[in-house]
């Protein structure tokens, strides 16, 4: 026998179950805490709340984080990454202006920082510009002032559009919030940050966009699409497991993730996702909502043909995993 | 086991009621259910057509007692009919897509034709009705009505009530070909049949009624609701006949649907919940099905079992890993049932003559009578004995059982072991099967399962036995593994100065079961090393680097370095991970799995012999710093001291510099945490070297056997910082943790610092602040045990079907391919870590030579 066969899986073995219990059984050992990234993000979500995040295929992930690695010419040096890294972070109206109210006169004033424009690097123009685009009526710039006089006149609609206004997006990446300049293990500087676009980040042509990477898997799946969103999600697991020192084999990582992505979509794992969509009645039943699926299973007419391993379990069958997978290929008599 | 029928399908549908009538043995006419004698009523809903729960009594329907009756169904006959409440958003869908006027679907005719055909070619699922645009019917032009659906079970139609008959007439009216585009089977599921007219009444046995001790009959909450939903349509039936006002009689309709609707489901939102005479909620019939404690979960998916036992757990070293020691007591109880052939009858015929034990309890004749094997019944059954015949004999060494310990995370939970009777009350357990089940002996409980046939048993031992389990498939290395004690054993066998007399080393190679002793390698003295040799395979070879190559400073220290060549030790001290791993797992691969058991049951009868010789003990002195480092070490957390002032008082004088992304007062936690933790290091690095490497406390550590260096800090130095949440302990009064220190101070000592050991003793703060992190630690894992097992859960529900078909692809139930190869490379787990060639560096060598 050759080294290959000798270590190949055997015929029947219940891949499933052993996956789950190998990335289940070490949440029990799991910590619950979260994870600093200094200067960037705190309370990233660790251990087991993070591994139920991605098992859950949320939306968004609580914190989401990319790194950012740069083409060849701006890692070499801190300060070239740092240029760089500023001109990723977005930059919202409050932070170069100061935003205000004038209920009595019914408008908004902001108040633009000249220190703080100087530093981001903008035109004051190009500010106003911003703020018509979003407020549209009324908008008077003079000097470092612009005057916004909204059409409503109701006070709460104002409170709300100033609060708009603070998060107007000046310069930058959208939705990325903090960025680091980290020195990476192999001496070259990498960016990271908090808050997550890959979209806009790949068409940066001073990143090195074979290598950016964010955490946000249903973004990853967006952008790059499913077969990348499945290896984010092999990537992340692991990553989750490793740093609690819990060893577990990648083979079973990848398959919980081929087995949340087989459909194209990032599906979770739970009744929403790939347990709501079993085969079986019973199984399905059995799982959550049973009351539910069985009143749709007898309006529809539906059939329960018996194949997963639950449903032969309530029925008190032979289960078609392993030893039990193997059937007589001629009927006899 | 021989299957002669499969269930191969199961059809869910609706009744009908002329189903329900065709079904029934009994109608029900009477709200009661025994008379004054205790005796079923007739027509009562304890009639006895539906089954009987009385010992003594015989069903009128099959002739059946308790125990051989299942049941059969009743009906009620509803005067009015009600709405059957967990259908009513299907109803309410069908009378949304539906006209009320021609009852024809609201889609024009070629829409219809157009859905129905991808309907029948597999297309498309229950395509969407979407009549919601249209004003007017598209078959009779009359305007479409408004329906409202007014949980649970009333519907508006243009904003005036509609009554269960009328929805039922317009829901009966429905053409089935439009039905099946809704996506309704006409044939199973008519949708007027979720009007309820005939009540389907569950058989007595589904609902019995318990007798207390003071002989008073207490019914089901099933019957309870019967009871109400007859008594209030009885008196539905009074009031009609009578003439009563429209109003009463819709009254009491209203009522029985209110009594129907609890009858199904007591948690149904907006309406009460019927309640028990004592206050409780009654459990009907969907709280019978639903969740954790319900049918499906507890009874269905798990079922309880014959042939078990449960008891204490102790440890026995001197048995096998795969086996179990089982007391007396219970291998008297239980049986194992052995088919009689000609080749063991006499065997038999010794079990079934035996009066003691090991003894036959029963015998199952070939026509399936089973006998008592009595004094009495023996010569009976010894007359006509023979193949054929089956005898359950009691439990002896040697048969094979299942063992199991909750909860049962992952597969090693049960295995498959072999029975060792032995005395005393408990479970015998060998300490190294320990990791698998999780199980320490302070208490714990585990499971034994009795294999009841032939090809059970040959499954379990084939694929469940201890040794088939050492490598776990999670990471692919042993998890089945000596530890703690056994590893300190290795390490002082195998270090360099472990040296043996021949008596000794002969003593030690017997506790092994070894009966040839080698040549002395040390003079007259035999090495540890060389007697360890003894039990290794020839074909091993291991280079790796000791866990203690950087403890001790000496690179060149003979110990650090472990190297097998051929089955010899040649240099190194085992410790833990090249004792558990390189060496166990390599047998495992290289010899199989029982020569790794053999491996594992001879190197520790043989360990703990040097172990329990030589003895290793921890005391108070172990952690002694001595008075030089004490004093060390308080000159060391002054200085720390001082540095946080130093860092409190660059806040306050805004100096301090400020960390990217923190705010200053951020800033100054994150460099007082830094501080605190770099005391805790240095005062480790103290530590370690005052106590050495010769402290057994510290050894322990080193070698991966117990404890951690952590835990000599802790006791002989400083218990170091406390926190919650990661952060130091800022809860309790305004500004403080405790009274006892001024408001919004900020040292280290009032935010959780403990500066005792815990061999001086924590100050009265110092515990509470130590309890403080301690108790943070407890919420959290009672959260963590909840989450991760419903995490668990999800997981195995969403993977269990998935399974490895013979071109190596991953497929779930479905067939639905998941991987091409599992993997990717259509490797095993377990053997993935398989070294397939020697260490580079003992290749080269054996060349040389």
């Amino acid at each position: 026998m050759t080294t290959k066969s000798k270590k190949q899986i055997e015929v029947g073995e219940a891949v499933g179950i052993v996956a789950a219990q190998s990335i289940g059984e070490p949440g029990t050992q799991m910590t619950m805490r979260t994870f600093h990234y200094a200067g960037v993000a705190e309370q990233v979500p660790t251990g087991l709340p993070r591994l139920i995040e991605l098992v859950d295929a949320r939306k968004e992930p609580k914190k989401p984080i990319m790194d950012i690695f740069l083409k060849e010419e701006y890692a070499a040096s801190e300060e070239k990454a740092k240029a760089v890294a500023k001109d990723i972070e977005c930059t919202t109206l409050d932070k170069v202006a100061y935003v205000e109210e004038d209920f009595e006169e019914k408008k908004i004033l902001i108040t633009l920082e000249p220190s703080e424009l100087e530093t981001e690097g903008v035109v004051a123009s190009e500010v106003a510009k911003k703020v018509k685009a979003l407020a549209g009526s009324h908008v008077e710039h003079k000097d470092n002032v612009i005057t916004v006089k909204p059409t409503t006149s109701s006070l709460r609609n104002i409170r709300r559009l100033t609060n708009k206004l603070k998060q107007v997006h000046i310069k930058g990446v959208e939705r990325i919030s903090r960025t680091l300049v980290v020195k990476g293990k192999d001496g070259k500087y990498f960016i990271r940050t908090s808050g997550s676009n890959l979209a806009t980040l790949m068409k940066n042509p001073k990143v090195d966009t074979e290598r950016l990477y964010t955490n946000d898997v249903q973004e990853t799946a967006r952008v790059l699409g499913i077969e990348a969103a499945r290896n984010a999600l092999v990537r992340e697991i692991k990553q989750v497991l490793d740093m609690q020192n819990l060893n577990v084999d990648v083979r079973h990582c990848m398959l919980l993730a081929d087995a949340m992505t087989m459909g194209g979509e990032i599906k979770s794992i739970g009744r929403h996702g790939l347990s709501g969509e079993k085969a079986g009645v019973l199984a399905r039943a059995a799982f959550e909502e049973t009351v539910k699926h069985l009143i749709n299973a007898a309006t529809h007419g539906d059939d329960d043909k018996l194949i997963g391993v639950t449903e032969n379990i309530i029925i008190g069958q032979t289960v078609p995993v392993g030893t039990g997978l193997v059937r007589l290929k001629v009927k006899l008599g | 086991m021989v299957v002669i029928k499969m269930v191969d399908r199961i059809k869910f549908s609706l009744f009908s009621p002329e189903m329900i009538r065709k079904m029934s043995s009994a109608k029900i006419t009477v709200p009661d259910t025994y008379n004054d004698d205790s005796y079923p009523i007739d027509g009562g809903l304890m009639d006895l057509r539906m089954g009987v729960i009385d010992p003594g009594l015989k069903c009128k329907v099959c002739g059946g007692t308790i125990r051989s009756c299942p049941g059969h169904y009743g009906h009620i006959e509803l005067v009015r009919p009600v709405i059957h409440p967990e259908f009513s958003k299907v109803i309410f869908f069908i009378l949304k897509s539906s006209c009320h006027s021609c009852k024809r679907l609201l889609l024009h005719q070629d829409e219809i034709d157009e859905l129905a055909r991808r309907i029948e070619s597999d297309l498309e699922e229950e395509p969407k009705a979407k009549s919601k645009k249209r004003t007017e019917c598209p078959h009779c032009k009359a305007k479409i009505a408004e329906i409202k659906l007014l949980r649970p079970t009333s519907f508006f139609k243009d904003g005036l009530m509609m009554l269960p008959t009328e929805v039922r007439d317009w829901l009966a009216a429905i053409p089935d070909r439009d039905l099946k585009v809704l996506g309704f089977d006409p044939h199973y599921a008519r949708p007027e049949w979720m009007i309820i007219t005939a009540l389907i009444v569950p058989a007595v046995s589904v609902r019995p009624s318990i007798t207390l001790e003071t002989g008073d009959r207490s019914e089901d909450d099933l019957t309870h609701k019967l009871v109400d939903i007859m008594r209030i349509n009885q008196r539905l039936e009074a009031n009609i006949n009578a003439g009563a006002p429209q109003l009463i009689i819709e009254d009491l309709w209203e009522l029985v649907q209110y009594h129907v609707t609890t009858y199904f489901n007591n948690e149904t939102s907006n309406i009460p919940p019927a309640r028990h005479r004592s206050g409780r909620p009654l459990k009907t019939l969907s709280q019978r099905l639903k969740g954790k404690e319900g049918r499906f979960r507890y009874n269905l998916s798990g079922k309880r079992v014959n042939f078990s036992a449960r008891t204490v757990i102790s440890p026995d070293p001197n048995i096998s890993i795969s086996e179990v020691g089982i007391p007396n007591s219970v291998a008297e109880e239980m049986t194992v049932p052995i088919r009689v052939t000609s080749w063991n009858i006499e065997e038999c015929k010794k079990y079934v003559l035996s009066d003691e034990y090991p003894k036959a309890e029963y015998v199952i004749r070939p026509d399936g009578k089973r006998i008592r094997v009595t004094a009495t019944a023996r010569e009976e059954i010894l007359t006509t004995f023979g193949a054929g015949y089956v005898v359950e004999r009691q439990l002896i060494d040697g048969d094979t059982v299942l063992f199991n310990r909750q909860p049962s995370l992952h597969r090693v939970s049960i295995m498959c072991h072999s029975v060792r009777v032995l005395p005393g009350k408990t479970f015998r357990l060998n300490p190294v099967v320990c990791p698998p089940y999780n199980a320490d002996f302070d208490g714990d409980e585990m499971n034994l399962h009795v294999i009841q046939n032939e090809e059970a048993r040959v499954e379990a031992e084939m694929l469940m036995k201890v040794h088939n389990q050492i490598i776990s498939p999670r990471h692919g290395h042993a998890i089945i593994k000596p530890q703690e004690d056994y590893v300190s054993g290795a390490y002082f066998f195998t270090k360099q100065s472990a040296e043996f007399s021949r008596s000794e080393a002969c003593q030690l190679l017997a506790m092994a079961g070894i009966s040839r002793l080698p040549n002395p390698d040390r003079g007259e003295m035999f090495s540890g090393k060389l007697i360890f040799s003894m039990l290794l395979p020839k074909e091993l070879n291991i280079k790796v680097k000791s866990k203690l190559q950087k403890a001790k400073d000496s690179s060149d220290d003979p110990d650090s370095l472990i190297v097998i060549k051929n089955g010899i030790m040649v240099s190194g001290a085992l410790e833990s991970r090249s004792y558990e791993n390189e060496i166990l797992e390599q047998i495992f691969h290289t010899k199989g799995a029982d020569e790794a058991r053999k491996f594992i049951d001879v190197s520790t009868h043989m360990l703990l012999d040097v172990i329990s010789k030589q003895g290793l003990s921890v005391s108070l002195r172990n952690y002694s710093v001595g008075a030089e480092n004490s004093k060390k070490l308080l000159e060391m957390q002054d200085d720390m001291k001082r540095e946080v002032e130093a860092a409190i008082m660059q806040f306050k004088n805004k100096t301090l510099e400020r960390s990217p992304g923190l705010s200053l007062r951020e800033s100054l936690e994150e460099k007082i945490m830094q501080i605190t933790s770099r005391a805790r290091e240095s005062a480790g690095t103290m530590v370690e070297r005052s106590l050495g490497f010769d402290n057994t406390a510290i050894i322990m550590a080193k070698i991966g056997a117990r404890g951690s260096l952590l835990n000599a800090i802790q006791m002989a130095a400083m218990v170091g910082q406390q926190a919650v949440r990661s952060k130091r302990l800022t809860r309790g009064y305004r500004g403080r943790t405790l009274i006892h220190f001024k408001r919004n101070d900020l040292g280290a000592g009032a935010r959780g610092f403990v500066f005792s050991s815990f061999k001086t003793g924590l100050s009265p703060t110092e515990f509470f602040h130590h309890s403080m992190g301690g108790r943070e630690s407890l919420v959290n894992t009672a959260i963590r045990t909840a989450r991760s097992g419903y995490m668990q859960r999800r997981l195995i529900n969403a993977l269990q079907d998935m399974v490895v078909m013979q071109d190596l692809s991953v497929r779930d139930s479905r067939g639905v391919i998941v991987q091409f190869k599992f993997g990717g490379d259509g490797q095993d787990p377990i053997k993935a870590n398989i070294k397939t060639e020697a260490p580079e560096e003992i290749k080269r060598e054996e060349h040389d030579a």
